[in-house]
């Protein structure tokens, strides 16, 4: 019973992060209709923009903020630069970008950094508090719970109480009628990139630590579990994102936990199949015939 | 099938036989790619006397990618199904084929139809495999389906690694590989026997799917492709026509993993990681989706780049360290940005590009005699 209580909590905290990872591409696929398979990457390179920040400046939390910058401009940067170009009549296309874009981003921060793995040590520490006799959570986190919450939060209160959430919200739905009415729509697309990237930067900052350590494809497996939560909750809902993130990391912390650690990336791809064959648009969609 | 076409006007049916050759010329296509492929295959064995042995064993290292990249743009191009899990297939040839023939070595079987034999089983695995996530992906559309054969891509390597007493973790397995036969002479290189083996193989692959995409099941890949529903109303069967491509495309993909493993004699879970993946899609792209040429200039592409990035950094005297960095990388970051750029400036690619060329002159030559 202890163990099943801490593998739960160990799991949330995992799945916070596959969550907020999960949002960054559900942020993007509302926005401009793009499954973005360069997020990975994207929330590598600021990992290790917060790297070098941290070490030449000698403080964690101003290479924490570094990152989180960043991930806002490489997201604008990203989108005013390579995808804006990209022609989306078939759906294949900003796929195939992309994945462009991993290769010669994984490519840079190799020829930067090198292909070893760099140290990244959390800010607090990891070792678990207990409370009554329980090992629970450790302050890292609890720190991890609590910025992936604000940021839920935050977003959620900028797209349904803001007027810039409303126009981001009108550009995605109908384009047209927005610019009709005065929106800027590709200003708020841009915007759109650089709030989920920004996001996902935070999630990078956030699992490199409890991982390996940094490496221009530290992100590989956790994008791919993170893509399987945004589906798990269907592509197009960001508290679905948030849901199917939480149970990818519980699934994962149980498998590893019972089952060996060998086995949390097929645990992963068989969820994946599962999800998508018995149910494509996700656990919270309702049934909608495909658009032909 | 019949119906509609007894429905199109006779005058289109004209039209259309004059713009696509291959409908005015029907009953020749077989002789005309045999022809082709012997060819080929004579071209083949003169450079493989002409070439030096590292250029033979390059040349057979781009057979070997070849069959992947071909069976790929007939997935991708011709049927529109978007694979990121053909390095992992290629993983399951590669693997299937040291497993028979290290059977095959600890029970002293020995003679030359062991390749020949282990290289059917490699296809036969990966046909079985692929009909598993043809399956699935028939089901599958756009981003979904390329999520999960990014997922196939990065989880089946692990495999090696979680079943090592089988595949051997991350040392992978040895290939052991009969020397040339005895008949070709004591002095016979190594890798003219490679190339010879690899580009027979690869040829016959090629000459097959060759005539496929030219046959009724090309036509109905293209068709799928383009209109799903049209495709529906005309009787073709859609999800048979994708689980179909995904299989000959799997098929090919194992042959050609298959094929490296026998060339570089080993195969190890580290080299068919998700970047082997990303560069053959790459190679696909830049070569021109949906063309087998394409996808010749895509195989070329990918042992010629390092190859090249290689004599650059040689030429530009760098500290060791950083050459050893920029080594590994800059090929990487040469394939990325060309991939972007391609698609965003050449959807068509290379063959694309060609082929224009060669229409556009084509098109000037009477303009100036008039």
């Amino acid at each position: 019973m202890d163990r099943f209580v801490f593998l739960t909590l160990d799991g949330l905290s995992r799945g916070a992060v596959y969550a907020a990872f999960a949002l960054a591409l559900v942020l993007i696929w509302r926005a401009a209709r793009i499954v973005n398979f360069a997020q990975g990457a994207m929330a590598v390179a600021t990992a290790y923009f917060a790297y070098s920040v941290a070490a030449a400046t000698g403080s964690y939390w101003l290479g924490f903020l570094a990152a989180l910058v960043a991930g806002l401009l490489l997201g604008a940067v990203v989108d005013l630069a390579v995808m804006r170009f990209v022609d989306h009549s078939s759906p294949l296309n900003p796929v195939i970008v992309a994945l462009g874009l991993v290769l010669l981003i994984q490519a840079v921060l190799g020829m930067v950094y090198g292909n070893e793995f760099l140290p990244a040590e959390a800010p607090l520490s990891r070792a678990a508090l207990t409370v009554g006799g329980l090992a629970v959570l450790s302050p890292y986190d609890l720190f991890a719970f609590a910025a992936v919450g604000v940021v839920v939060v935050a977003l959620a209160w900028t797209f349904t109480r803001t007027p810039v959430g409303l126009r981001m919200r009108a550009a995605a739905f109908a384009p047209e009628v927005s610019r009709l009415l005065g929106v800027n729509v590709s200003g708020m697309l841009t915007l759109g990139w650089a709030l989920a990237s920004g996001v996902g930067a935070l999630a990078g900052m956030l699992v490199i630590p409890t991982e390996l350590g940094l490496h221009p494809h530290a992100m590989d497996l956790v994008f791919v579990a993170a893509f399987t939560g945004a589906v798990v909750g269907g592509l197009d809902s960001p508290p679905g994102a948030v849901v199917g993130g939480l149970l990818v990391g519980l699934l994962l912390s149980y498998v590893s936990g019972y089952a060996g650690s060998d086995l949390t990336a097929l645990a992963v791809l068989l969820l994946l199949l599962a999800v998508l064959l018995v149910r494509p648009a996700g656990l919270f969609a309702p049934a909608v015939a495909r658009r032909v | 099938m019949s119906a509609t076409r007894a429905a199109t006007p006779p005058t289109t049916r004209a039209s259309h036989a004059g713009s696509r050759p291959w409908q005015g010329r029907r009953g020749s296509t077989l002789l005309r790619h045999l022809a082709v492929a012997l060819a080929a295959a004579l071209l083949l064995v003169a450079l493989s006397y002409g070439l030096e042995p590292f250029r033979n064993f390059q040349l057979a290292t781009v057979a070997a990618y070849l069959c992947a990249t071909a069976g790929l743009t007939v997935l991708t191009g011709l049927n529109g199904q978007l694979s990121l899990g053909h390095g992992a297939l290629m993983a399951t040839g590669a693997y299937t084929v040291a497993l028979c023939q290290n059977a095959f070595a600890d029970r002293g079987v020995t003679g030359g139809w062991t390749l020949p034999v282990s290289l059917s089983a490699a296809v036969l695995t990966t046909i079985g495999v692929g009909a598993v996530v043809g399956v699935a992906a028939a089901r599958l559309r756009g981003p979904y389906l390329a999520g999960v054969t990014l997922a196939v891509a990065v989880v089946v390597p692990a495999l090696a690694v979680t079943f090592d007493d089988v595949f051997n973790g991350e040392q992978g397995l040895s290939v052991p590989v009969e020397p040339p036969p005895a008949a070709l002479g004591p002095y016979f290189p190594y890798e003219r026997w490679q190339l010879w083996v690899t580009g027979s193989a690869t040829l016959l692959a090629l000459l097959l799917l060759g005539n496929l995409v030219r046959s009724r099941f090309g036509r109905t890949f293209r068709a799928v492709r383009d209109d799903e529903v049209a495709a529906r109303l005309a009787g073709i069967h859609v999800a048979r026509t994708q689980v179909l491509a995904f299989v000959v495309s799997a098929a090919t993909a194992g042959l050609g993993g298959a094929l490296l493993a026998v060339l570089a004699q080993s195969v190890s879970p580290g080299a068919f990681s998700l970047t082997l993946s990303l560069f053959l899609l790459m190679a696909v792209v830049i070569g021109g989706l949906g063309s087998l040429a394409g996808a010749a200039w895509g195989a070329v592409l990918l042992v010629a780049l390092p190859d090249l990035t290689h004599t650059l950094t040689d030429l530009l005297t760098l500290s060791p360290a950083v050459a050893q960095r920029m080594e590994g990388n800059l090929p990487l970051a040469i394939f990325g940005s060309t991939l972007v750029v391609v698609m965003i400036a050449a959807p068509g690619g290379v063959q694309g590009l060609l082929s224009r060329l060669g229409r556009a002159l084509l098109a000037r030559s009477p303009a100036r005699r008039s």
